[in-house]
C-alpha cells in the first residue's frame, strides 16, 4: 500500500535504464516495411544484413499469419566496409528481373546509417546508370534501428511516399479525401472507416491500406510483391483531396507535407475508440461533409451504451498496466479512462508530443520489464499490450489482453475491430469476459485466514478439480 | 400430494407474521395467490431446490419434465468447500410415455443410476407439477429406493402449483425434518455446537462468519443448507443451540427442532455491522445458557470490539465520496432494515426501501432507523422504477438482478444484493465490500458519459476537431 501511494505520487522519475529487460518497442525498418505492405505491388527492400531483413520478415509473418515479400541488400562485412551502393544497384536490378514490383520501397537500417550510406543518393546513381527503369518508383527511406521504434520508421516511410510520388497542386476533387491511417489501425477498424467515410459521401484514398493487402484474402496466384494497397494512382490524386485526416499524431508531418506541397488542409484525429471520442470524429465528419449522419450510426451508439452498461461491472476500477506505441496508447488509454477503468502503468516505445497528455499520467518511454515492475508495484489486475507481455502477465499472475504489435501468439489480431462504437463495444466484451472468466471462487479463507483450531479440525474432503466423486459408470 | 403439509406450514406457530393475521387469512395461507397476468417471482419447487441445494454431497434429482430443470440448474451462487456433486444437473427428463404410463419406474431407475455412478450419501427427490398431477407417488417410490438400495433417498414433494417460492423453502424444511434430521448421530458433540439454519452461503458469505465462530470456538454443528454435508445435517439434532438466519423462511425446521430436541433459537441476521455483533451476542448468549463456558461471552465483547474497529474504519474511508448520495433499495425481508443501517453509517441517504417481505417488525425497525416519514414501498413496478431512476430520485439501485436491467438503461448506477450476486455481503467484512461496491458504482465514469447527449441530439455541443 506504501508503495502503491509513493509512486503514484510520482515523487521521483526512475532511474535511467542501462539494459532493456523484454523490449516492447520493434525497429523503425520493420515500420516502414509494413507501410510499404499497404500499397499495391509494393516490394519493401532492407538495405542491411540479411539478417536485419529476416527478423522482421518473420515477426511481420508470425502477425499476420501470410507471407512477407521483404527483400534485402545483403550487406556482407566486406560490403559494409567499401560501400553498399553496388549492392543496392543490384539488389534493384535483380528484383526488377524477378519480381516486377510496382514500387520498391528502400528503409536503411542500423549498419548501414552507420557506415554513413546516402541512400538518396545511391537511387539517383541508379536512376542515371539505368534510364531504362525510370518508370519504376524508388522511395529511399532512411530508417535507422537506433534512432525510434516502428511507429516512427512508418512515419518516415509515409513522410518519403508522400514527398517522392504526390505531385504538386492540382484541381480539387469534391469530396475526395486523404486518410493517412497509423500504423496501430487493424484491417478490420480500416474497412469501417472507408465504409463510414463513403456514408457521409466522401471518396476515400487510405494510405497505406493494409485492408487490401495483408487482410488474409486468398489469391489465385503466388507474387513475390505486395498484393493490393494503395495503388500508384491513387497517391498520385492525393493532392487533389478536399481534405487530409491524419489518424495518429505521429503522422501529423506527412500531414503537413501534403499541406505545404499540395494546400490540401489536414485535420489531426488521436482518438476514434471509445463514446465520447468517435462522438468527436463524427462531428468532424459531418462538419467537412456536409452529409448527415447515417442512421445505421445511431443503432450503434445505443448498443455501445448497453455495452458500457453491461461491462462496468467488471471493468470498473479495474487496475490496467498498458504498454503500446504512443499512438495506440493514447487512444486506448482513453477508451479505458472512459470506461472506469485506472491506467496504473503506462510504458511506451519512442518519443511523441503526446507522452505527457497520456491518460493517467505522462507515459514513460520503456521495456516490458520496466511495465512489469510498474504492474507489480501498482497492483495491476489487467496488462495489456502485445504478446511478447505474456511472461509478464504469466509471472505477476494476471490476464493479458493482447493488442498492439506482434500478436504472434493467437489468431485474427487484424480482424480484431477497435475503432467506433460497435469497435469499442466489442473491445469491453472482450476485455469483461477476460475479468469475468477468471472471477475468483470464494473460499473458506477469502476473507479471514484459517486459524488453527484447539483441536485439529474436521476435515472436509478435498476439493476435486474435476468437481464430482468418483465416476464408476458399468452401463 | 402435499396438502396436509402445505396447511400445515400455513398454520406455523412461531411465525409472528401469521400469528397476527385473522383466523380466516390464516386459512388462505401465508404466500398470497398469484394474480394470473402479474406474478413475477418463482414457484414451490423452486423455493424447495434453493433451501436444499446448498447440501453440497448428495444429488439432487427433478422428477419433472425438461423445463423445472433443464431451465434453472446451476443458477445460484451457493458455495462448497468440497464435493461439487450438488451443482450437477439431475433430472428424469419425463417424456409423452412416462406422462401416460406413469414415471415411478423411470425415477425409480434414474435413482439407481446415479448411486451407481456418482455414489452420494443420499439422493433428494424432488417432485414437480406433471407427475404430481398423473400420480406419479415419489414417496413410495424413494422408500422402494431407500430399502432397494441402502442409501437414503429423500422425497421433498413441493410441485410448483401448491405455491411460492416461501412455501418451498417450508417444504423443504418439512422434507427434512421427516427424513434427515436425527437418522444419524455426529461423531463427535461439544457443548458449543450450533446450528445455523437458513443460511446458504451464497457466493461464499457462511465463510465472512465461520472463521468468526471458529475464533470463538464455536462449533457449526450444522448448516442448513450451506456448504452442509448430509451427515451434518443428518446428525444436527445434538446440537446445543440454533441462529435462525433470513426472515421466516425455515421458521418451521427451527420450531420443530426445539420442540423435538429442546434446541433453543433465535432469529437473527448477517447483514450490517449491529447486526452482526447482535447476532454474535445472541449465539454466546444461548451457548452459555446451555452449558458452554462463561468467558464465551467476553470473548464475544472482545472480537466484535475488533471486528466492528476494523470495519468501520474500512468504511469511514469511504465516506467523503458517499455522503449524501441517494440510495433505493428493493430487496426483501431483513435486509430492508438490516442493509439500511450500514448505508447509512456510510453517510449515504436511503430513500426508500421495499417492504413486501417484510413482517410488521421489520416494518418497525424501518421506522426506528429511517424515521416517520420513511418511504416503504410495497409494490414498484418496472416502470415505475424506471420513471424514479430516470427522473434521478435516486443515484444507485440496489436490488435483485431481475431490476438490473431497469436500473441501467435509466443509466442509473446498480448494485446487485439478492441471490445471484457476484459478491458476499455478510458479516463486517461483507458490509464493507458492499460499501466499496457501493463507492465503485457510484464512481464509475461512465454514467456521466452516457447522460451526455448523441452527435445527432440536438442539445449536442461536441466541437469538430481542427
Amino acid at each position: 500500500m506504501e508503495k502503491t501511494t509513493r509512486s503514484l505520487m510520482g515523487e521521483k522519475e526512475p532511474a535511467q535504464d542501462f539494459v532493456s529487460v523484454n523490449p516492447l518497442k520493434m525497429s523503425a525498418p520493420l515500420g516502414g516495411a509494413l507501410f510499404f505492405l499497404g500499397i499495391e505491388r509494393a516490394l519493401p527492400v532492407f538495405h542491411g544484413s540479411q539478417g536485419c531483413t529476416s527478423f522482421a520478415l518473420v515477426l511481420l509473418g508470425r502477425h499476420f499469419k501470410e507471407s512477407i515479400p521483404l527483400q534485402t541488400t545483403a550487406m556482407s562485412e566486406v560490403t559494409t566496409i567499401l560501400g553498399g551502393g553496388e549492392n543496392i544497384q543490384a539488389a534493384i536490378l535483380k528484383i526488377l528481373e524477378k519480381s516486377s514490383p510496382g514500387v520498391i520501397g528502400l528503409c536503411s537500417t542500423g549498419l548501414t546509417e552507420t557506415k554513413g550510406e546516402d541512400i538518396a543518393g545511391e537511387v539517383v546513381l541508379f536512376r542515371k546508370k539505368h534510364p531504362e527503369h525510370s518508370d519504376i518508383p524508388i522511395v529511399g527511406v532512411s530508417t535507422p534501428d537506433f534512432t525510434g521504434s516502428h511507429e516512427d520508421g512508418f512515419r518516415a516511410a509515409m513522410v518519403r511516399t508522400i514527398e517522392e510520388l504526390v505531385p504538386e497542386g492540382g484541381e480539387r476533387v469534391k469530396g475526395q479525401i486523404n486518410v493517412l491511417a497509423g500504423s496501430h489501425l487493424t484491417v478490420a477498424d480500416l474497412d469501417y472507416l472507408k465504409d463510414l467515410l463513403r456514408e457521409f459521401g466522401f471518396d476515400p484514398i487510405f494510405l497505406p491500406d493494409l485492408s487490401r493487402s495483408l487482410d488474409g484474402f486468398v489469391p489465385d496466384s503466388f507474387e513475390p510483391v505486395s498484393m493490393g494497397g494503395t495503388t500508384l494512382s491513387e497517391i498520385r490524386r492525393m493532392g487533389q483531396s478536399s481534405h487530409t485526416l491524419v489518424l495518429g499524431e505521429s503522422l501529423r508531418r506527412a500531414g503537413e507535407l501534403l499541406f505545404e506541397k499540395c494546400g490540401v488542409p489536414y485535420v489531426v484525429v488521436n482518438r476514434m475508440m471509445g463514446l465520447s471520442a468517435f462522438d468527436r470524429f463524427l462531428v468532424t465528419l459531418r462538419d467537412l461533409s456536409g452529409s448527415d449522419y447515417p442512421e445505421t450510426l445511431k443503432r450503434e451508439r445505443s448498443r455501445l451504451t448497453d455495452a458500457m452498461l453491461d461491462a462496468h461491472f467488471y471493468l470498473g476500477g479495474l487496475r490496467v498496466a498498458v504498454g503500446l506505441e504512443p499512438d495506440h496508447l493514447f487512444d486506448v488509454g482513453h477508451c479505458l479512462l472512459e470506461n472506469g477503468m485506472e491506467l496504473v502503468a503506462r510504458v511506451t516505445t519512442t518519443v511523441s508530443p503526446l507522452l505527457s497528455k497520456m491518460p493517467g499520467g505522462k507515459a514513460l518511454v520503456g521495456d516490458l520489464g520496466r511495465l512489469e515492475t510498474e504492474a507489480r508495484e501498482r497492483g495491476a489486475q489487467l496488462l495489456l499490450t502485445h504478446s511478447h507481455g505474456r511472461q509478464a502477465a504469466e509471472r505477476l499472475g494476471i490476464p493479458l489482453f493482447r493488442l498492439g504489435f506482434p500478436v504472434f501468439d493467437r489468431l485474427g489480431a487484424a480482424h480484431r475491430l477497435s475503432i467506433g462504437y460497435r469497435g469499442a463495444m466489442q473491445t469491453l466484451f472482450a476485455l469483461a469476459n477476460m475479468i469475468w472468466s477468471r472471477d475468483p471462487e470464494n473460499r473458506p479463507d477469502t476473507w479471514y485466514s484459517q486459524v488453527p483450531a484447539e483441536e485439529p479440525p474436521k476435515t472436509k474432503e478435498p476439493v476435486l478439480e474435476e468437481g464430482f466423486a468418483p465416476v464408476r459408470f458399468d452401463g | 400430494m402435499g396438502t396436509p403439509k402445505v396447511s400445515e406450514v400455513f398454520q406455523e406457530a412461531a411465525c409472528d407474521h401469521n400469528q397476527s393475521k385473522s383466523e380466516k387469512d390464516r386459512k388462505k395461507g401465508c404466500t398470497k395467490v398469484a394474480t394470473p397476468g402479474a406474478a413475477a417471482g418463482g414457484c414451490a419447487f423452486d423455493g424447495a431446490k434453493i433451501a436444499l441445494q446448498p447440501i453440497v454431497d448428495v444429488a439432487h434429482l427433478v422428477h419433472g419434465p425438461i423445463a423445472c430443470e433443464g431451465n434453472s440448474w446451476d443458477n445460484r451462487s451457493a458455495l462448497s468447500s468440497g464435493s461439487r456433486i450438488y451443482r450437477t444437473g439431475f433430472t428424469t427428463d419425463m417424456n409423452e410415455m412416462d406422462v401416460v404410463y406413469g414415471g415411478e419406474k423411470h425415477l425409480f431407475k434414474a435413482i439407481r443410476q446415479i448411486i451407481e455412478r456418482f455414489d452420494p450419501p443420499a439422493v433428494f427427490l424432488y417432485q414437480t407439477c406433471v407427475p404430481a398431477i398423473i400420480g406419479d407417488d415419489i414417496e413410495a417410490v424413494a422408500k422402494a429406493a431407500t430399502e432397494k438400495f441402502g442409501r437414503p433417498v429423500i422425497p421433498v414433494n413441493a410441485p410448483g402449483f401448491v405455491g411460492g417460492k416461501n412455501l418451498g423453502n417450508k417444504l423443504a424444511g418439512e422434507a427434512l425434518l421427516d427424513y434427515v434430521i436425527g437418522t444419524m448421530e455426529p461423531e463427535v458433540s461439544t457443548p458449543t455446537d450450533l446450528n445455523i439454519i437458513g443460511e446458504y452461503n451464497l457466493s461464499g458469505e457462511l465463510w465472512q462468519v465461520k472463521p468468526l465462530l471458529d475464533r470463538l470456538g464455536i462449533r457449526i454443528s450444522a448448516c442448513i443448507s450451506g456448504d452442509a454435508r448430509y451427515r451434518e445435517v443428518a446428525s444436527s439434532h445434538r446440537a446445543r443451540a440454533a441462529m435462525l438466519v433470513c426472515s421466516k423462511a425455515m421458521i418451521n425446521i427451527a420450531r420443530k427442532m426445539e420442540e423435538r430436541y429442546g434446541i433453543p433459537w433465535f432469529e437473527g441476521s448477517f447483514y450490517g455491522i449491529s447486526d452482526m455483533s447482535a447476532s454474535l451476542r445472541n449465539i454466546a448468549a444461548l451457548l452459555v445458557s446451555r452449558g458452554a463456558p462463561e468467558d464465551l461471552i467476553a470473548r464475544t465483547e472482545a472480537l466484535i470490539a475488533q471486528e466492528e474497529r476494523d470495519a468501520w474504519a474500512a468504511i469511514s474511508g469511504l465516506r467523503p465520496a458517499l455522503a449524501g448520495k441517494r440510495a433505493l433499495l428493493i430487496t426483501g425481508g431483513v435486509k430492508s432494515w438490516s442493509v439500511v443501517s450500514a448505508l447509512m453509517e456510510a453517510g449515504l441517504v436511503v430513500v426508500g426501501t421495499s417492504v413486501k417481505k417484510s413482517t410488521a417488525e421489520d416494518k418497525e425497525r424501518i421506522t426506528e432507523l429511517m424515521g416517520e416519514d420513511a418511504h416503504m414501498i410495497d409494490t414498484m413496478t418496472p416502470r415505475e422504477m424506471y420513471r424514479m431512476l430516470k427522473d434521478a430520485e435516486a443515484d444507485i439501485l440496489m436490488a435483485g438482478g431481475r431490476s438490473q436491467f431497469v436500473a441501467l438503461k435509466a443509466k442509473v448506477p446498480f448494485l446487485d444484493v439478492n441471490q445471484e450476486r457476484r459478491f458476499a455481503f455478510a458479516g463486517y467484512k461483507g458490509m464493507v465490500t458492499l460499501v466499496s461496491e457501493i463507492h465503485r458504482a457510484l464512481t464509475n465514469p461512465i454514467f456521466q458519459t452516457l447522460r451526455d447527449p448523441a452527435p445527432w441530439t440536438p442539445g449536442c455541443r461536441i466541437t469538430p476537431l481542427v
